[in-house]
């Protein structure tokens, strides 16, 4: 009863009008998720309950997830099933906007975010985050990266200089602009600017990385070489992307979640999930069979 | 099933053009017209004594308004001083801190209301308050007036400005773990920089002309203003005393006071246009 409620306030249709199409049906939980897991967490970050509010709407339903360090776990879902809701709860960064509230607990090493005395320029340091579109400041290419270290560090300039320098590196951008360093970072290409946007992020040294669709924005070939820098962040990072290309996560992640209507009704590894789905909505939804 | 008649069609919507074109033909006609009229008579009473000399008497030749001219910009900039600053904050207010809160709600109505209030009224509140308590008539009072006049407008277009600055981009700068108020003041206000300049701007250019509340205020001066503390000359009361005047030289001055403030304010719009027309070309 209470999940057919949640299911109209998330706006969907009626289970009576599309009974006939397998995919509108109310979301079924693989078995393999089973009831939360009990005792303090191992794991980089894990999500116990977690339930999420658009004013009165309901957008996530008691999430709980086992994010596993240094590796890359995928979030795949159709539009509007949570994925980046379910993201922005890591660094509450939603908090942002005054009628969206969280409940439930997200542990960092053991630790609950949400703890309500919980110091969120701390946190936010170390969980960075890459969202959907390009996001240069306006100021130089320098300055980008310079930005988060400012907040956190006190260091002079040669020390800063070594440290954007190393970011760029790591961002794979250090080629293309160690010689317009001073142009405004808006000069740069779709491809360019969010690689920069990565380097921005990585340059405070976060533990983790939210990625909310990369790539979604950028072209084929700018693309590819996110998804290889991705793969190389793994070794320091602790990744978390939203993607809503498949092949995309097939390629990258190691773990996938599937999310729908809020709940996250499949997780597992990657591969699995892609070759031996156990829930009849993954398969569905990962070989195109919907809407 | 009957086809409509393509003619008629045609026809409505040429009608339709015709008609609005004419409407803004009508608005731009009297533009026009005023800029004419203010030309044609005000040049011929520009010259350099215009803005070299103190008033003289009627019947003598001669005479400028160089003190109106100093004691207008005087308290322009006075005004800006108090207006500026306070009216950027609290626009900060509306579109940052207080974004959806009621207290926000609540002040951008009375911004509202104070935007809607006739400038008379500002400078009739403005005697009140500081002329009457402080017993005399000052160029303070006149500036104080016309920063209550600009406030509300620096308010709004700063609100407006800092609004159009995309979410991702505060987003972007706070899961650095930047706090909010050095994400306003190193990334937000950036963003939306030439939108403020050209927001300020206009702002000054609609103070420049107001009239209503220096009367009660700043009040006018033949004098050279010592400091701004007592009655001070300034260009709109001129006009307006001038203006009304039987003499035809003071006509001619008001005249050229007139083109002072019309050419002051055009090129402050136009300074502001450029501004917008830049940055939408550097994109």
């Amino acid at each position: 009863m209470m999940e057919q409620r949640n299911f109209r306030l998330l706006g969907a249709k009626g289970p009576q009008e599309t009974a006939n199409i397998a995919w509108s049906r109310k979301p079924e939980i693989a078995r393999s998720i089973g009831p939360a897991p009990s005792g303090k967490p191992s794991s980089k970050i894990s999500s116990r309950n977690v339930n999420f509010y658009y004013g009165d709407q309901q957008a996530l339903i008691n999430n709980n997830l086992d994010i596993a360090g240094n590796k890359v776990t995928a979030i795949i879902g159709p539009s509007g099933c949570g994925k980046s809701t379910h993201l922005r709860t890591y660094n509450r960064i939603f908090e942002l906007y005054r009628n969206q509230r969280v409940t439930g607990e997200i542990f960092l090493d053991g630790e609950n975010i949400l703890d309500s005395g919980r110091d969120l320029l701390e946190l936010r340091r170390r969980v960075g985050m890459i969202f959907q579109k390009p996001t240069p400041f306006p100021m130089s290419v320098f300055d980008n990266v310079a930005y988060g270290l400012k907040m956190h560090y006190r260091m002079n300039r040669h020390q800063m200089s070594e440290r954007v320098e190393k970011a760029l590196r790591q961002a794979a951008l250090w080629e293309e602009v160690k010689d317009k360093l001073d142009q405004p970072g808006t000069a740069l290409s779709g491809g360019q600017q969010q690689r920069l946007c990565i380097a921005r992020a990585i340059a405070v040294e976060p533990e983790v990385v939210l990625m909310d669709e990369p790539t979604s924005a950028i072209d084929p070939v700018a693309t590819a070489k996110i998804e290889d820098l991705i793969t190389s962040l793994k070794e320091n990072y602790t990744i978390v992307i939203v993607t809503h290309n498949m092949q995309q996560a097939a390629r990258i992640s190691d773990f996938t979640a599937f999310f729908y209507q809020g709940l996250i009704v499949e997780f597992g590894a990657t591969r699995k999930i892609f070759t031996h789905p156990s829930n009849k909505q993954t398969e569905d939804y990962i070989t195109g069979r919907f809407g | 099933m009957k086809e409509r008649s393509f003619i008629f069609r045609r026809l409505t919507d040429l009608l339709v053009r015709i008609i609005s074109a004419l409407a803004a033909l009508v608005g731009l006609f009297f533009l026009g017209w005023i800029i004419y009229i203010i030309l044609a008579r005000g040049a011929a009473a520009i010259n350099w004594e215009f803005f070299t000399e103190l008033p003289a008497p009627p019947g003598m030749p001669g005479g400028g308004l160089a003190n109106a001219i100093a004691g207008t910009l005087a308290m322009t900039v006075f005004a800006v001083l108090m207006g500026v600053p306070i009216g950027m904050m609290a626009g900060v207010f509306l579109s940052e801190f207080g974004r959806g809160s009621r207290l926000g709600e609540w002040i951008r109505f009375c911004t509202n209301v104070l935007m809607g209030t006739p400038s008379i009224i500002i400078g009739v509140f403005v005697y009140v308050v500081v002329v009457l308590s402080t017993g005399n008539f000052s160029g303070y009072a006149g500036a104080a007036a016309l920063a209550l006049i600009m406030l509300p407008v620096v308010t709004r277009t700063t609100e407006d400005m800092l609004n159009l600055v995309p979410d991702a981009l505060r987003e972007s700068a706070l899961a650095l773990g930047a706090p909010y108020w050095r994400v306003t003041l190193g990334v937000v206000f950036p963003a939306a920089k030439t939108g403020l300049i050209t927001g300020t701007l206009l702002a000054v250019a609609r103070v420049s002309g107001e009239t209503a509340p220096l009367l009660f205020t700043a009040l006018n001066s033949t004098f050279w203003p010592d400091s701004l503390n007592e009655p001070t000359a300034n260009l709109t009361v001129t006009i307006f005393n001038y203006a009304m005047s039987p003499y035809p030289d003071w006509q001619a001055m008001a005249w050229g006071g007139s083109f002072l403030i019309t050419a002051g304010v055009l090129s402050a719009t136009v300074l502001a246009r450029g501004i917008l027309w830049m940055r939408s070309k550097n994109r």
